[in-house]
């Protein structure tokens, strides 16, 4: 699929998304909150068959962002489903290990490090903290403190 | 009442004799059939991204090299490509051609380690003394180029530390011609060897549609007969101004990722040849200033498959989030997909496969506080000589000639 296709393609979601972000041609980031970042996923994954490359979890300052990122291989774009979570108190998002195998360890980490609660997560359990890891205290958030 | 049915369970792990990590895979058996897996990983989890946002933007290379002893040209250069990505730099020309010099030798060595691994763990040693030992001419030179055998320390953002001296060329030249001439028959003999492909034809196959749901990359993609290599996908240092060609292999099987990186190795030295012809002269780095507010990703390819590096930069002088993906964190996982329905015999071999990273960055020297090396490693092979010279006569082992066989 060439750039122009992608591009093409990706206006097919426009109305799941607050906006498209282009830093330059091989970089395409598409923001939207956490309901959507599930349909958005999804359609990137089957319709479009990119490449799943990882998920970062992000603590900004008045949300959490969870950005899947994606891989065009044929054009060397990368793109970016950038997913902002409200709300900080009980913050969940849709898991997509369920079509995407290859998001099952990441999405545990971004539970264990930052305590999104990852729905519908076949396979929920900690990845890298260890086992007697307090409840509730998750290294990667601002507030933690060592 | 089948749920109440206790299987057998084998651990291949934490500690095991062919697993140079710390990794534990539970195998649930029927017979000796594997029937299902668990992995479980970070049993030395350090917390690097977490460190990371401690740090100032020139002190991370040094900490990203060192999450993998082999791959630690690619993490930094990963990273390098991230930060560059966010301040628009463009390094002189020599550098991303020392760069990719240097990224190649990394991924000839690295190779070459597999394929030894590989040879020592279905019991076939002689294919592990000639690797290594074919190996370590090419450390030699990354430590003739960059001061070190691994942990190069080399990349910084706008350029490199250290250039590669026009003397250096020639030696270079030369030893890879040794090399090549070395895997060469190394790859021939292990091509045409009828009990290898016995051994590992039809092992621990992962397919095309298994690789791609699993996203795997690197040589256990490109052994499933995906064409994907970020080299080519998404140049970066100089690999656009050069000439070569991804392999790819169908099967998906132990030996087809075996071809794929055995083959690798010879497109690298064509690169490396082809890189130090074309070296550009003039300066290798760029000054930088400071880091603009915004994000950017890094990738490379190492020689497990893509390192994929993210960075968020708020304008200060450290990251606010650098988010690391190591290759064997998405090859990993696919065991589920290659494992399953294999024999016991054959699994920690497929484990194998996929190369999972370890650190290996002891090497041997005795080192006297005030001199220099005391010992090097022509001292070394002679004193090793001598002593074992020395126990055999004194334990009255016949003395054997080389010439005798």
């Amino acid at each position: 699929m060439n750039q122009e296709e992608l591009n093409n393609r990706l206006s097919e979601i426009k109305d799941k998304l607050i906006n498209i972000e282009q830093t330059k041609d091989s970089r395409i980031f598409l923001l939207c909150e956490a309901e959507n970042s599930f349909a958005v996923s999804k359609f990137l994954f089957e319709d479009l068959a990119l490449r799943f490359m990882i998920a970062t979890g992000i603590d900004s300052e008045d949300c959490f962002e969870i950005l899947y990122h994606f891989s065009n291989d044929g054009t060397g774009c990368v793109v970016t489903v950038k997913a902002f979570i409200r709300d900080r108190e009980n913050p969940s998002i849709e898991s997509i290990t369920p079509f995407i195998p290859a998001a099952e360890w990441i999405e545990r980490e971004i539970y264990d490090i930052l305590g999104i609660e990852i729905k519908n997560h076949p396979n929920m359990r900690r990845l890298i903290l260890a086992d007697d890891w307090p409840e509730g205290v998750y290294p990667l958030r601002k507030d933690f403190k060592r | 009442m089948k749920e109440s049915v206790n299987k057998p369970i084998l651990a291949v792990g934490p500690f095991h004799p062919l697993q140079e990590e710390m990794e534990y895979f539970q195998l649930t058996v029927d017979g000796e059939i594997v029937t299902d897996i668990d992995v479980r990983i970070s049993y030395n989890h350090r917390g690097i991204e977490r460190l990371s946002e401690t740090l100032q933007y020139d002190q991370i290379p040094f900490l990203v090299s060192r999450i993998c002893g082999i791959c630690s040209a690619s993490h930094p250069l990963a990273y390098i490509n991230a930060v560059e990505e966010i301040a628009g730099i463009t390094p002189p020309d020599r550098a991303l051609y020392v760069r990719t010099i240097i990224n190649e030798l990394e991924r000839i060595h690295s190779h070459l380690l597999w394929v030894g691994l590989g040879g020592h763990f279905i019991g076939y040693d002689t294919v592990f003394m000639w690797a290594w030992k074919y190996r370590e001419p090419v450390l030699d030179l990354l430590e003739a180029i960059t001061g070190n055998r691994n942990n190069y320390g080399n990349v910084k953002v706008g350029g490199c530390r250290e250039d590669i001296p026009n003397e250096l060329i020639p030696k270079i030249l030369k030893e890879l011609d040794l090399v090549e001439k070395k895997t060469d028959m190394l790859t021939k003999a292990i091509l045409d060897d009828p009990v290898l492909h016995v051994r590992l034809k039809g092992v621990g196959t992962l397919s095309k549609e298994d690789a791609i749901s699993y996203a795997v990359t690197g040589p256990t993609a490109r052994g499933s007969g995906i064409a994907i290599d970020v080299r080519h996908d998404d140049p970066y240092a100089a690999y656009a101004d050069l000439d070569w060609k991804v392999i790819t292999q169908t099967e998906g099987d132990v030996f087809a990722k075996a071809v794929v990186r055995l083959l690798e190795i010879f497109e690298s030295i064509k690169m490396v040849r082809q890189a130090l012809k074309k070296l550009p002269d003039g300066p290798i780095a760029v000054e930088v200033k400071e880091i603009p507010p915004g994000e950017g990703f890094g990738r490379a390819e190492a020689p497990r498959g893509e390192t994929f590096h993210y960075i968020r930069s708020d304008g200060g002088n450290r990251p606010v989030r650098h988010k690391v993906r190591a290759p064997s964190y998405v090859n990993v996982p696919s065991f589920k997909a290659s494992c399953i329905g294999q024999h016991i015999a054959d699994v920690t071999l497929t484990l194998a496969a996929v190369d999972p990273c370890y650190s290996c960055t002891e090497r041997l020297a005795v080192v006297d506080g005030r001199k220099n090396v005391v010992h090097d490693y022509d001292a070394l092979l002679r004193l090793s000589r001598e002593k074992t010279a020395r126990i055999k006569k004194e334990i009255g082992v016949p003395e054997i000639k080389l010439e005798d066989f």
